[in-house]
């Protein structure tokens, strides 16, 4: 804690863009033929939006100091309900493009809503009944989760229109969409945190919520808010991973929440709560990302990854300590 | 004369550059009350780390009971029959009275079991020799600070103890616990065994002890029989400097100006009645009260904490309703909360943002923060508080004690704070920082015309810096003083009459 | 109002009013066979609920050990196929060794580097789980290749019933296990240094160190034990189900640590007690089990185990606040 804190944050995202270029080398030096394609990138450029966009979503609800388990079922909650929306709105019916785009936008709307719900409840449950963030977001997790397997009955939902495929497989100007969204999601969450009340306010709450409340902030007004946001983020990320996939299930994403956490932490965001950037986040992202398309490259098994990104975890949090405890020592 | 217990000498210590203790010596009789008094950063919990072995002296030698020790350790130091109550008093809150007693002694022990009926003994025959009786299965949380005091001093003296240290005693008690306090430290005392008082009260210093040693910046500046100290001698010893105790002369306002301030029948269920005073602007009004009066309460109800409130409030002759905080800050009342670091400010976060915290949402439109706006107001604060940082940029942590006062009291000038509240506007802090604040203070009545409620418990603080001082006692107020009236000892002993 | 302060009795009170209200829904929740099958559900998580007690009365959070009792039971079976061994004592040391030695994994980057429980053990609960199903294997071993002497073990019964028609039902012999543990247990906590250490280190871990308590010892003896108790319980549970699944209890860590909330311990440490544990499992093992009785579609259950962690962490919120003022 001295005048170099400041410093350290470049110097944190210093050190990512250093590891993602080591990663990148290395990648390339083990397996230029199959790494190095244009057609791995774009399958990055794919995969990577609905996993940035949970961990802008968990890196908000550690701001200040909470976290938030249920971004997972919060997101496929919202894939399962459009699913279900478009399965019994359009059965048996052939629309004209136009109706369709109408209906579609509706079905966004309706992820969207089901975000805030789920950020509301989220919310409700910490703020006002006080309980703490991990057991709150834990039994909404299990909530969440249980309300896609009550509606969904436990099968896929499958039968999504075109366009909603397309906000997951299709191209703007030649660049994939679900970039486009993170893009979007990624420079209105930082102007967010850095510009505006609500951010600014989240990492004062964070950084002391008792000196919060003296300061006149309303604390629970936005601890609320951010863990609206949280949810409305997973619910994009949702309606994203269920257009790629052209279809929603209850356990679709799993492995996500550890990944989320772990790129959240990665990103320099502070567990404890007061500090979080979206640059670093992205950044981090962009490196676990090259990593694992590396590591498919190399025909390692999803259970391997799994398996890389605990121990990942582990290093970046003992890495963290070792930075920490030199900082104070300065 | 007789031989001392413990006799310090020449101790150096240094910290990665810091010589936190340079050449210090201490000699402390068996049986002597002994006062240790240094500000904050002085080297005075270094030294008393040093005395129960948790940190080695760099060179120097330790000599307790005519047996010297090159490196002392903690178990050494218990050994000797050194113990250390420290602020927190180090017991567990969640455990009973009779097992936060016991714990040590089964440790000591190095039991492996727990025997139930054994921890109650230990703990009985604890309380007995203090000859105060606390339910042994309470659990420890439920008692209050004074009674957890208690409980601590029982521990220490559990084990032949030949000298307690005691770490800033009377800082959360009442003036009838710290009487009871000092009498219990007394009865330590017939026991022949030692006390080392840490200190910076500098009343109760001269009350309690024989000897005085004071050190600053880690070297020994004074040391001597108590007789030979005043109030004035030891602020110089501990600051270096000398301190002029002007007292505050406040100067009405022309006839006919509306009162900053107007309390009328100001009432809480349980906490608070019938409270009414005025104030006019520039004036600064003390409030004092044994622990439990009301006075923190009506702190809390001046700035909205206390939406259920019967009476008006009346700012600048304009009646504000008081139900949040919100709602009292744009009332134009300020306050300063007793722990500034856990309560007001925010260590990790730029001195600007500490600054703008109250104001942010003033400044936004549609939620965007205005950030000409932002940079000009935080720029423009530092200058006219003189915060001694080459950025606004830099954490607020990068502060010393006395530039991070600035940040928090300007942050209630940027509120255009009209009422400052303060409670407990020095509690901790030390005496150069506390003239510091008091000249601040005092300064913002002058210049900038504002009202200050000052609720303190150091009397001295308030009789030379308010110009009146309301009395609290149960929830009402009792008695209001012109300050160049009275003086610190009648003000005691009016307390006294009160408890 | 002073009844609300203890935990037990809380738990208890909805225990007596959810075991009514399901009793009148569906009288046949009171038969025999329906008790003794409740009981029987309660023993692994049971056992799995007594060393998450433990780590959160010493201010933790493990959400790693459903992964290494999965790893202690898995790995145990595949070594006994691979050497042929048959018995029951040595597998069962072997599980409970290999959820100690993960648990002090735990322990050490917990205490070695003072990080976040709940961010260890997510890390740990994955490489263990990828590790078994990326480098073990993912099959099942399936009934007919399970070590015969630990099923015949496992299905040991206290008091076999005989209906009429021929079938038979009887009382599970390894509710005494769970029984052991547990007043195992609460002997450690109670009239034990190590156990009362917990306790101090879950009420204040700087006090803790100051007075003597040795807290790597009592960090490496919580989680140490926690793995244990999870692979002891793995074994088990595999044992009784006749099956090693290395894809099992998934999701369980929810379900154990809402079970231990709701018996009264508190997520911020130096809280809790075996019998507010045992009455929690209880309390959630019945509801969940019961949904099928009461006739509700078996897809409900985790909507059901979410409201009651809701409820539970409320009520223990509610509690805490009040004692605060």
């Amino acid at each position: 804690m001295n005048v170099k804190r400041f410093a350290n944050v470049d110097n944190n995202i210093l050190q990512l863009l250093a590891v993602t270029a080591l990663v990148f080398a290395t990648m390339s030096i083990l397996e230029p033929g199959k790494f190095l394609r244009y057609y791995n990138f774009e399958s990055i450029f794919y995969t990577f939006p609905e996993l940035g966009i949970l961990s802008i979503a968990m890196m908000i609800s550690m701001l200040t100091g909470g976290i938030d388990l249920s971004v997972v079922g919060v997101a496929n909650l919202s894939g399962i309900l459009a699913g279900v929306f478009f399965v019994n709105l359009t059965k048996g019916q052939t629309l004209s493009p136009e109706a369709m785009l109408l209906y579609v936008l509706a079905g966004i709307l309706l992820a969207l809503s089901v975000g805030i719900m789920a950020g509301a409840i989220n919310g409700f449950l910490i703020t006002k009944l006080r309980i703490t963030p991990i057991l709150a977001t834990m039994g909404t997790a299990q909530l969440f989760t249980g309300i896609c397997l009550v509606i969904s009955g436990g099968p896929a939902i499958v039968g999504f229109p075109a366009y909603w495929a397309f906000i997951g497989n299709g191209k703007v100007l030649g660049v994939a969409f679900p970039l486009v969204i993170f893009v979007f999601v990624a420079a209105g969450v930082a102007f967010l945190l850095g510009r505006t009340l609500i951010g600014v306010n989240l990492m004062l709450i964070g950084a002391n919520p008792k000196a919060a409340v003296f300061a006149g902030i309303r604390t629970a007004r936005m601890v609320f808010v951010s863990y609206l946001l949280t949810g409305v983020l997973a619910s994009i990320a949702g309606i994203i991973l269920s257009g790629r996939a052209n279809a929603a299930k209850s356990d679709y994403g799993a492995s996500y929440l550890l990944q989320a956490v772990l790129i959240s932490v990665l990103g320099g965001t502070n567990p404890a709560g007061g500090f979080g950037s979206v640059l670093g986040v992205t950044i981090a992202v962009i490196a676990l990302m090259l990593l694992s398309s590396g590591f498919q490259i190399m025909r390692f098994s999803n259970h391997l990854i799994d398996f890389i990104w605990g121990a990942f975890l582990l290093l970046i949090m003992v890495v963290n300590y070792y930075n920490n405890t030199k900082r104070q020592n300065q | 004369m007789a031989e001392p217990f413990l006799e310090l000498r020449n101790i150096h210590k240094h910290f990665s550059g810091v010589h936190a203790l340079n050449d210090v010596s201490l000699s402390i009789r068996p049986g002597e009350i002994h006062c240790l008094a240094g500000e904050n950063g002085s080297g005075k919990s270094t030294l008393i780390k040093v005395i129960a072995g948790v940190y080695p002296p760099d060179s120097g030698t330790i000599e307790i009971n005519g047996k010297s020790f090159a490196k002392l350790t903690p178990i050494e130091s218990l050994e000797q029959g050194i113990q250390v109550i420290y602020q927190d008093f180090s017991l567990f809150r969640n455990l009973t009275v009779a097992e936060n007693l016991a714990l040590n002694s089964q440790l000591r022990e190095g039991r492996k079991l727990v025997n139930w009926k054994q921890v109650r003994r230990i703990a009985r025959e604890a309380l007995d020799r203090l000859g105060i009786d606390i339910d042994l299965s309470a659990e420890l949380d439920s008692l209050p600070v004074s009674g957890k005091q208690l409980v601590a001093i029982a521990k220490a003296l559990m084990f032949d103890a030949r000298m307690i240290i005691m770490d800033e005693p009377t800082t959360a008690l009442t003036g009838r616990e710290v009487d009871r306090l000092f009498s219990i430290v007394r009865a330590i005392q017939c026991q022949n065994i030692a006390v080392l008082f840490v200190s910076h009260k500098m009343r109760e210093m001269l009350e309690i002890s024989e000897r005085i040693t004071i050190i600053r910046n880690g070297l020994k500046v004074a040391e001597g029989p108590t007789s030979e100290f005043n109030e004035s001698t030891i602020t110089t010893y501990m600051t270096g400097r000398e301190h002029t105790c002007q007292r505050f002369t406040f100067t009405p306002p022309p006839a006919g100006t509306p009162p900053r301030l107007e309390v009328e029948n100001l009432g809480v269920p349980g906490k608070l009645s019938g409270i009414s005073f005025s104030l006019a602007p520039g004036e600064i009004v003390g409030v004092t009260g044994l622990l439990g009066s009301g006075r923190t309460c009506l702190a809390l109800s001046l700035f909205g904490l206390t939406p259920k409130h019967t009476g008006r409030v009346l700012i600048d002759g304009r009646p504000v309703p008081l139900t949040s905080i919100q709602e009292a800050i744009a009332a134009g009342i300020a306050y300063v909360p007793e722990d500034r670091l856990t309560e007001g400010l925010f260590l990790s976060q730029s001195i600007n943002r500490n600054l703008l915290a109250a104001v942010f949402e003033r400044i936004s439109r549609f939620l965007v923060i205005d950030k000409a706006q932002n940079d000009s107001l935080a720029r423009s604060m530092i200058l006219d508080l003189q915060i001694a940082t080459p950025s606004g940029k830099n954490p607020v942590s990068s502060l010393s004690g006395g530039n991070q006062q600035r940040v928090v009291l300007g942050r209630w000038l940027l509120t255009n704070a009209r009422l400052l509240v303060l409670n407990g506007p020095t509690v901790g802090v030390d005496v150069g920082s506390k003239a510091e604040i008091h000249a601040m203070v005092r300064a913002l009545a002058l210049e900038h015309g504002l009202g200050v409620v000052m609720i303190s418990d150091d009397l001295p603080e308030l009789v030379q810096n308010a110009n009146r001082i309301l009395v609290m006692h149960r929830g009402r107020l009792v008695s209001e003083i012109e300050a160049a009236r009275t003086d610190e000892d009648a003000l005691s002993d009016l307390l006294k009459t009160l408890a | 109002m002073a009844f609300l302060q203890r935990a037990e009795y809380i738990v208890g009170a909805v225990l007596v009013l959810a075991m009514v209200t399901i009793g009148i829904i569906n009288p046949a929740f009171w038969q025999l066979d329906n008790i003794f099958s409740l009981l029987r559900s309660n023993v692994v998580m049971g056992i799995m609920a007594l060393g998450v007690l433990l780590v959160l009365v010493s201010g933790g959070i493990d959400v790693s050990f459903p992964a290494f009792a999965v790893a202690g039971m898995y790995l145990t079976i595949k070594l006994m196929l691979l050497v042929g061994y048959q018995g029951v004592f040595w597998p069962f040391v072997l599980a409970t060794g290999i959820g100690m030695v993960l648990g002090f994994v735990n322990a050490f980057f917990v205490h070695r580097f003072s990080l976040i429980p709940l961010i260890v053990t997510l890390g740990t609960a994955s490489m263990v789980r990828g590790f078994l199903l990326g480098v073990v294997g993912t099959s099942m071993i399936n009934i007919n290749i399970m070590p015969k002497q630990l099923i015949n073990f496992a299905t040991a019964e206290l008091w076999s019933v005989v209906n009429p028609d021929g079938t038979h039902y009887g009382l599970t012999a390894m509710i005494l296990i769970y029984a052991g543990l547990a007043v195992a247990m609460h002997l450690v906590l109670t009239y034990t240094m190590i156990g009362r250490s917990v306790y101090a280190m879950g009420g204040d871990a700087v006090s803790a160190r100051r007075v003597g308590f040795n807290l790597r010892r009592t960090t490496f003896f919580v989680y140490g034990l926690a793995g244990a108790l999870a692979g002891f319980a793995g074994m088990l549970h595999s044992s009784m189900i006749w099956l090693a699944n290395p894809r099992d209890f998934g999701g369980l860590d929810l379900d154990v640590i809402a079970a231990v909330v709701l018996g009264g311990a508190s997520i911020y440490g130096g809280k809790g007690s075996v019998v507010g544990t045992m009455l929690g499992v209880f309390t959630l093992v019945m509801v969940k089990n019961s949904l099928i009785i009461m006739k509700v579609e078996t897809t409900w259950q985790r909507v059901v185990v979410g409201l009651i962690i809701i409820l539970a962490t409320a009520i223990t919120a509610y509690r805490d606040r009040k004692k605060s003022v």
